[in-house]
């Protein structure tokens, strides 16, 4: 691999959780290099892979470059807890990760999998959470944070329409347990603990089936 | 509990449930769930109703015609941007102070309004009905232009609102349980600089630093708790006590009564010494509009004061934001004399 030069060119300060990262430029063509770190278990054109109940790969086509770049951050620092992950990371200084992070983010998103054999009553269950959530058990909806379509609010609240069921699973899973808690002030991991495994299943094969692009 | 169960059956939650004791079970579950996310429980003598939702509208014996206007009252509570550039001219939605879709208590439910009007109101002096307190919000609230009296989204919006306060009584007796934004006790003393503090902390993750909140693809995800897309200084939300209580009960979102009562009510200090458009009542003269509605209203905001930190009077300005009007024409007094 050739030697990427480091130009650290600082363009805001993105605040997280009451700490702040400098936000580093990155560059989509040297992150298709870095890239090739990721394309075993992400796939070339980033759409991740859902096995069915055995673990899933994210779909990182499509993804906000901020979020992504400070999900790599975290894992890095221990702050995303993720053994996969940890080794493929460690090779990445903060230029590397803007760079993959603006690569993937300009990739067309890929459709979600895992939600293709699900029952009329669990999708609907899923809808419901995902629009208007359950407020008799203090529930809110996915989109009042994630946005319209959960297609992603922002640089802090990621699309989640069109993720892989398994993923999401997972990750609502980890936040009830407490195993994963990277979050901007516990606001994901609240709702989670408050959901049956139930409801989480519904919720992410729901996600699963709907459009990560607006078009 | 034999006061709690007739409550309960005057209260209307009778109608969608077999039987007294289900019935019965079904408001605990509901005051549990409320408790045990910091909220009191109700006073003996409250009045809970749990409102209907959507589902049950889908099950509910009522034409289907009916129906139809309903949702589109829910269709146009949870997005009101849908008028915006003819009756709302910021981010908001109805939706976006009235969570849970207009049925979460201490989040000011909606339903009240359908039982409790026409009533006298101390904002503008006389008596209103449903129609002309939903009108008021959206004179102050969506900084707009009130629907129509009697027309098509007047009609939706105020059948959305009667059905969820299905089998209530009218004007009843009981104070109603979780109603309003109840506030809590003001602190003896009140610091801007801790709220803003607090504000980056916990509400500028959403509603961002300079407060103009988050629009995607043209809808409103986090509104704006101040400047031009937020509402204006007529506003129920710029009076301090309904900022803290609506903070303290509901924010940040999924995680009510998290805040200390004192931070609750720095956050709203800071929040509501924010600039916003004018209140549509304004004379022409700040001061004059004070003396005029100090004592039914501006009291409790910070309308016309001095901001200590930088000496800025609050609301001198002739700016409407997005409206290109000041006040709507259909604001009037009424009397039967």
């Amino acid at each position: 691999m050739r030697k990427i030069p480091i130009t650290l060119a600082a363009f805001g300060l993105a605040a997280y959780a009451g700490f702040a990262l400098a936000a580093t430029e990155g560059d989509a063509e040297r992150g298709k290099e870095v890239a090739n770190l990721c394309i075993a278990c992400h796939q070339a054109d980033g759409s991740g892979m859902h096995i069915e109940g055995g673990e899933s790969w994210p779909r990182l086509a499509g993804l906000n470059a901020t979020y992504f770049a400070k999900q790599i951050h975290d894992i890095k620092t221990g702050t995303r807890v993720n053994a996969t992950m940890t080794p493929f990371v460690n090779m990445l200084d903060d230029q590397k990760i803007a760079d993959v992070a603006a690569y993937y983010s300009q990739l067309e998103p890929t459709a979600g999998q895992g939600g293709a054999n699900a029952d009329e009553a669990t999708l609907k269950r899923g809808q419901q959470l995902a629009e208007r959530g359950d407020w008799s058990q203090y529930i809110v909806s996915c989109k009042s944070c994630h946005g319209p379509g959960n297609r992603g609010a922002g640089d802090v609240f990621p699309g989640i329409a069109g993720q892989h069921a398994g993923y999401i699973e997972a990750q609502l899973k980890a936040w009830k347990e407490g195993t994963r808690k990277n979050d901007p002030q516990d606001l994901m991991g609240s709702i989670a603990r408050r959901m049956s495994d139930e409801d989480i299943h519904a919720v992410a094969v729901w996600l699963a089936n709907q459009s990560a692009s607006s078009k | 509990m034999m006061r709690k169960l007739l409550t309960v059956a005057l209260s209307g939650t009778f109608a969608f449930s077999a039987n007294l004791a289900a019935n019965e079970d079904t408001t605990q579950a509901y005051i549990d769930q409320l408790t045990s996310m910091g909220f009191p429980a109700p006073k003996e003598s409250q009045l809970v109703h749990i409102p209907p939702t959507m589902a049950d509208l889908e099950e509910a014996d009522i034409h289907p015609e009916l129906k139809k206007v309903i949702r589109k009252g829910y269709d146009l509570f949870t997005n009101t941007q849908q008028l915006r550039g003819e009756n709302v001219f910021n981010n908001m939605n109805c939706s976006s102070c009235h969570l849970g879709e207009g049925r979460m208590p201490f989040s000011a439910p909606i339903w009240p309004a359908a039982v409790t009007l026409p009533g006298y109101r101390g904002k503008n002096g006389h008596v209103n009905n449903l129609e002309e307190r939903i009108a008021g919000c959206f004179t102050y609230s969506m900084n707009g232009k009130p629907l129509e009296y009697g027309s098509d989204n007047m009609l939706a919006l105020s059948a959305y609102h009667q059905w969820l306060a299905t089998g209530v009584e009218m004007y009843p007796k009981q104070p109603i349980y979780g109603r309003g934004f109840p506030a809590p006790e003001r602190p003896a003393e009140l610091s801007y600089a801790n709220g803003e503090k607090l504000y980056e902390e916990n509400c500028a993750v959403c509603h961002q630093e300079d407060g103009s909140g988050l629009r995607v693809d043209g809808h409103t995800v986090f509104p704006a708790p101040w400047g031009d897309m937020s509402n204006n200084w007529g506003a129920g939300i710029v009076r301090l006590f309904t900022a803290a209580g609506f903070i303290k009960n509901n924010m940040p979102l999924g995680q009510p009564n998290s805040l200390s009562d004192q931070e609750a009510w720095d956050i709203a200090f800071y929040m509501d010494s924010q600039e916003r458009p004018q209140d549509p009542r304004y004379t022409g003269d700040v001061k004059e509009t004070l003396e005029q509605f100090g004592p039914t209203f501006h009291k409790h905001s910070m309308y016309g004061q001095v901001r200590e930190h930088d000496g800025k009077v609050l609301a001198d300005h002739d700016n409407t934001g997005e409206k290109p009007f000041l006040k709507p024409d259909t604001i009037r007094s009424r009397n039967f004399d």
